[in-house]
C-alpha cells in the first residue's frame, strides 16, 4: 500500500504542476480560474488518498465542501467577466 | 472477510491510481490544449470520473453503510454543480471572445449571434 | 413584496433532498435527526425563495437503470478519450460549435439533457435558446460534417432516453410517433 501511495502522490503532484503552470501562465482570467478549480479537485483527491491510507475520516466533509466551493468560485468569476465587458 | 483483504487492497489501489490518472488527464489537457474551451473539456469532465473513483476507493476501504450517503451526496453535488460552472465559464469565454475561432471547424452559434446583433442595430 | 406561494407538493422533492443531505452530513438517519432536518429544510426552502422547478410528474425507474449504465460507460470511454487526445493531438486539436434542436419544450428536460451532455467529456453546452429549445454545444475533435452529425444523433438519443425516464406525457407521445414514422419509412424503403 505504501508503494501505491507514492505512485498516486507522484501522479497528483505532476497533475498539480501542470495545472499551476496554466494558472500562472494564463492568458485569461478564465483560464486561471479553471486551472485553480483543477488544483482544488487535486487537493480533494489527495485528501481522499490520505483518508484511505491513514484510515481516519476527518477530512470527509472537506470533500463535500470542496465540490461546492469550487462551483461558487468559477460561477462568480464567470459572471464578473460577462458583466464587465 | 480477512481472506478477502488482499484482493480488496488491489481493488482500492487500482481505483486510487486510475482516479489520480484522471487528475493527470485534466493537468495534461490544461497544459496542451490550444484554447480556453478545449481546456475546459479536459479540466472539468475527467474530474467527475476521478472523484467517483476516489469515493469508490473510500467506500471499499471502509465498508461502512453510514459512509455511503455522504459519498453519494458528495458525488451528486459534483454532478449538479460541475456542468453549471462549466456552462457559465464557457458562455463567458464565448461572449467575451476569449477563445480562438480559427480552431473551430463549424460554428453554428456565430451566425445566430450576428443575426441577433444586427436586429438590435448594434452589430459589427 | 408579494410572491406566489409554492404548493407543498412541488416543494417536496427539494425538501426531501435537503433532508437527505442533512442526514448524510451528520451520518445519522435516526427519526429525531431527520425530523429536525425536515423542519430546517422547510424553513430554508421558504426563506431563501427560488422559482419552483416544474417536474413532469413521472419517473420511470426501469428506464433509469440502463440510462445510468450507459452514462457510466460513456463517462469512462470519453474520459479516456480526452486523456488520449491530450497526449496525442494536444495543440493540433480542432473543435466545433454545433446547434442541436431538441424535441421537448419543457425547461426541465432541456436542462436535464444539457446537464447529462456536459457531464460526458467531449461536449459542453455553450448557450441555450429557450424559445426553440436549441442547444449550442462545443464539441472536441470535430473535423468534418459527419462528426457533427454523429454528435447530433447522440444528443437526440440522450434526450430520447431522458424523455422515456422523466419526460411529460406529450413528449413521450411525440417520441412514440417519431419512432413509428421512422419504422414505417424503413419498411417502405
Amino acid at each position: 500500500m505504501t508503494a501505491v501511495t507514492y505512485v498516486v502522490g507522484a501522479i497528483l503532484a505532476l497533475a498539480a504542476a501542470c495545472a499551476l503552470y496554466r494558472a500562472a501562465r494564463g492568458p485569461t482570467i478564465l483560464d486561471r480560474v479553471l486551472a485553480l478549480d483543477v488544483v482544488l479537485a487535486i487537493i480533494g483527491a489527495a485528501l481522499a488518498t490520505r483518508m484511505v491510507v491513514t484510515g481516519n475520516l476527518d477530512n470527509l466533509v472537506f470533500l463535500v465542501v470542496a465540490s461546492v466551493v469550487g462551483f461558487i468560485g468559477s460561477v462568480t468569476v464567470a459572471r464578473f467577466v460577462t458583466d464587465r465587458k | 472477510m480477512d481472506n478477502l483483504q488482499p484482493a480488496l487492497d488491489v481493488v482500492v489501489a487500482s481505483l486510487l491510481i486510475s482516479g489520480a490518472l484522471m487528475s493527470l488527464a485534466a493537468g495534461i489537457g490544461l497544459l496542451r490544449f490550444p484554447d480556453l474551451l478545449s481546456r475546459m473539456h479536459a479540466a472539468t469532465k475527467p474530474q467527475v470520473l476521478g472523484l467517483l473513483l476516489f469515493l469508490l476507493a473510500l467506500a471499499i476501504e471502509f465498508r461502512s453503510w453510514a459512509l455511503v450517503p455522504v459519498l453519494l451526496v458528495c458525488w451528486i453535488f459534483q454532478l449538479l454543480t460541475s456542468p453549471v460552472s462549466a456552462h457559465m465559464v464557457g458562455r463567458a469565454g464565448y461572449r467575451t471572445r476569449h477563445m480562438r475561432r480559427d480552431l473551430l471547424t463549424i460554428d453554428e452559434l456565430d451566425d445566430v449571434v450576428e443575426k441577433a446583433a444586427r436586429q438590435r442595430g448594434d452589430g459589427p | 413584496m408579494t410572491r406566489q406561494r409554492t404548493p407543498l407538493i412541488t416543494e417536496l422533492p427539494l425538501v426531501i433532498w435537503l433532508v437527505i443531505v442533512w442526514g448524510a452530513l451528520w451520518q445519522d438517519f435516526s427519526a429525531g435527526n431527520l425530523l429536525f432536518g425536515a423542519i430546517i429544510a422547510y424553513v430554508v426552502a421558504n426563506l431563501f425563495y427560488l422559482p419552483p422547478v416544474e417536474l413532469s410528474g413521472r419517473f420511470n425507474v426501469l428506464w433509469a437503470a440502463p440510462f445510468t449504465a450507459r452514462f457510466l460507460v460513456k463517462l469512462v470511454t470519453a474520459s479516456a478519450e480526452v486523456f488520449w487526445l491530450g497526449l496525442s493531438k494536444g495543440p493540433r486539436l480542432r473543435n466545433a460549435v454545433v446547434a442541436v434542436q431538441l424535441r421537448s419544450s419543457s425547461d426541465f428536460l432541456v436542462t436535464a439533457t444539457g446537464h447529462a451532455l456536459s457531464l460526458i467529456p467531449g461536449s459542453l453546452v455553450l448557450e441555450v435558446d429557450r424559445s426553440t429549445s436549441t442547444l449550442y454545444l462545443h464539441c472536441l475533435n470535430i473535423t468534418s460534417d459527419d462528426d457533427a452529425d454523429a454528435i447530433r444523433r447522440d444528443v437526440r438519443a440522450t434526450e430520447a432516453w431522458l424523455i422515456l425516464i422523466m419526460g411529460t406525457r406529450e413528449d413521450l407521445a411525440l417520441l412514440r410517433a417519431e419512432d413509428r414514422f421512422a419504422r414505417e419509412r424503413e419498411a417502405r424503403s
